[in-house]
């Protein structure tokens, strides 16, 4: 089609157009027969009638009656304006540009791990998500106040009181207070049910309690000379650690509980864990030694030697973890004058690394769903310290906590930990990830003992 | 209104820039945080505006937004700034993901004749409280920045202004066929700030 048909073909082009919009498409045609062009030859290829049309028509129309116009060719207008600059605006932006956002692991640790392409970086929040306060917590290295059973209720002593606070629902409520003879709370423990929970006091008791009854079951007397500030199960065996070294297994179903005890350390065993397996046990002492004990070694009548001896650390040994998924994989941390996260294989006893992190290792957690080790420490920074296994580089460090971050707790979803504190606060980090769905079936066996017996 | 006779309710040229220029820097802080420009833990909660705002702690970006609001505040004192646009960009392909504007409309008359005009603090905090929820709540509607960004901020000013040494002129840095919500708007009767975010459409809720 050229200009020629169409004023030929001029009759049906006769509608008035309102709605030209400024910029045409140049094969539209406006010829009308009002137009006077009749005796006038043009040279059509040299002339731009769609300029000339729009200033006869549309031009004029505008400055006459601007109001007239549409709000969106208003804001065609404007965006038109603003993209060539035409209105009298001057842009100016800083020379210096802002610094470009840093990133918190350096690329060269985090290249290898590329391998894994569909894993998004996770977002590490570094703020507390909850802080409760926890008054009258006893400000003692050597203690074990604050656990999470498998049942989400996190048990936690205050002075000579243990309260469960319910995670799920945020309710608290005082499980028992003991008198003055007794207490103060020296050590609590979930059993794996998440129903049972042991209480170990000062003056070298412990007893057995039915969290959902709120029922006293049992009391273990006898075995401890002095305060028992450690505790841990295996099944339906309770292991208790005391101040006067001794370390003892119960097994809470049978009249005389104990059936072995563990003679190895000469001061507070301040550290007890049994491995995922419950084959070994882990325990740290304020003589600066770690044991590793077999259970298949053990017999009833006689001590038992330990399966290994491990003199590194130059300080109290209470921080213990087992780590998830190589069984025979021990993380120690020692105290104020050793500062360092030591991990072990405890079939050989050799030290796999040491680590200094320059602070007193209060506690020590493993995420169970990625290969990272958390730490909580004292003076100076009271933070706790997310680091990559087995890099060791730190991911994260989490400060909030005012005081040394006493102990540390996991919830049975693996994702949240909890930290108690000499600053009397209970605080709530969600520093292993979210929960996920997809994750959390195969993982729901939340506590390290897959086939669990009701101790009852 | 507040009454004619509270002194405190008269605002003068000089303490509106201070209004609106402290206003640019916590609305900055603001979105740097929401959008997630800069790691969550380079800030720190204060109160402002009655909510809980959030600065960065990290000493450039302070450094930046510093100097910016005291150029700022010369210019709107001046009656010479139109409009200042935050763009958050992708930092490795540049492409601008978000401009957030906000466009400022100064009362000519105070500016020649500096005459001061009333208003209450407490409504103009009131104004600038809602822009400050309503940054926040952006996040339920922008698009996710997945990829590292990086931020810049552009001051559209009169063509009179001469240009001071640390600046440059730059280009608009538009996005091409944006989305765009308005959010509130606050005034102090001498400078009306208009604030719109635009942001780039994302092409998967078209198809």
């Amino acid at each position: 089609m050229d200009a020629v048909s169409s004023s030929v073909n001029s009759s049906s082009s006769t509608k008035p157009r309102s709605r030209c919009p400024p910029l045409q498409d140049p094969f539209l045609h406006r010829k009308s027969s009002r137009e006077n062009l009749d005796r006038f030859i043009p040279n059509r290829s040299a002339m731009d009638f769609d300029y000339a049309h729009y200033m006869l028509t549309e031009g004029c129309k505008e400055t006459e009656n601007p109001a007239a116009s549409s709000p969106s060719r208003e804001a065609y207008r404007k965006q038109l304006a603003e993209t060539l600059n035409m209105n009298r605006t001057r842009i100016l932006a800083f020379k210096n540009k802002p610094p470009a956002p840093v990133e918190l692991i350096p690329r060269e640790f985090t290249s290898p791990q590329r391998s894994r392409p569909t894993k998004p970086r996770r977002h590490i929040p570094q703020t507390s998500e909850r802080t409760l306060d926890a008054p009258d917590l006893v400000d003692d290295y050597y203690l074990n106040l604050l656990d999470w059973g498998s049942s989400n209720v996190l048990s936690i002593a205050l002075g000579s009181t243990v309260y469960l606070w319910d995670a799920s629902n945020g309710s608290t409520s005082e499980l028992v207070t003991v008198d003055d003879d007794i207490g103060p709370v020296t050590s609590v423990s979930w059993a794996p049910d998440g129903r049972h929970i042991a209480v170990g006091f000062n003056n070298s008791e412990v007893q057995l309690w039915d969290s959902t009854a709120n029922r006293l079951l049992r009391t273990l007397k006898g075995g401890h000379r002095s305060r028992v500030g450690s505790l841990a199960w295996n099944n339906h065996i309770l292991t208790t650690g005391g101040m006067d070294g001794r370390i003892i297994n119960n097994d809470v179903r049978v009249r005389s509980p104990i059936v072995e005890t563990y003679r190895g350390h000469t001061q507070e065993v301040c550290g007890l864990k049994w491995s995922a397996s419950g084959q070994q046990l882990a325990s740290g002492g304020n003589d600066n030694l770690l044991h590793i004990w077999d259970r298949s070694m053990s017999s009833s009548n006689s001590s038992t030697q330990w399966l290994h001896r491990l003199e590194e650390h130059t300080a109290a040994v209470k921080a213990l973890a087992w780590c998830p998924f190589q069984g025979n994989l021990l993380a120690s941390g020692g105290g104020g004058g050793d500062r360092c996260i030591k991990f072990w294989n405890t079939h050989t006893g050799a030290c796999l690394n040491s680590v200094d992190t320059g602070s007193q290792v209060c506690a020590l957690l493993w995420n169970k769903n990625e290969r990272e080790l958390l730490s909580s420490h004292g003076f100076t920074q009271n933070q706790l310290t997310l680091w990559k296994y087995p890099s060791m580089v730190k991911m994260a460090e989490l400060t909030g906590h005012t005081s040394r971050v006493l102990f540390m707790a996991q919830s049975p979803d693996g994702c949240t930990v909890a930290s108690a504190a000499g600053d009397e606060t209970l605080r709530f980090w969600n520093v292993f990830g979210v929960p996920e769905a997809a994750k959390a079936a195969p993982k729901a066996n939340p506590e390290p003992f897959p086939h669990l017996n009701r101790i009852r | 209104m507040a009454s004619k006779t509270v002194a405190k309710d008269i605002i003068t040229l000089r303490g509106s820039a201070a209004i609106v220029s402290e206003f640019f820097g916590y609305a900055a802080n603001s979105i740097l945080y929401n959008r997630g420009v800069y790691s969550e833990e380079s800030f720190v909660k204060v109160k402002k505006y009655g909510l809980p705002m959030l600065l960065t702690q990290d000493e450039d970006v302070k450094k930046f937004i510093a100097n910016l609001n005291s150029q700022l505040s010369e210019w709107l004192e001046a009656g010479k700034l139109q409009r200042i646009v935050l763009v958050i960009m992708s930092k490795s392909s540049g492409e601008v993901l978000e401009r957030w504007n906000f466009s400022i409309e100064t009362d000519g008359e105070v500016v020649e004749k500096g005459v001061s005009k009333e208003k209450s603090d407490k409504e103009i905090m009131r104004e600038i409280q809602a822009i400050m929820r309503q940054i926040a709540s952006s996040i339920t509607y922008l698009p996710c920045l997945d990829e590292k960004c990086v931020f810049d901020v552009l001051a559209y000013t009169d063509t009179d202004v001469a240009v001071p040494f640390t600046w440059i002129e730059s280009d608009p840095k538009l996005i091409a066929n944006p989305q765009m919500v308005k959010l509130h708007s606050f005034d102090t009767k001498i400078h009306r700030v208009d604030t719109l975010v635009s942001y780039k459409n994302d092409e998967w809720d078209e198809q």
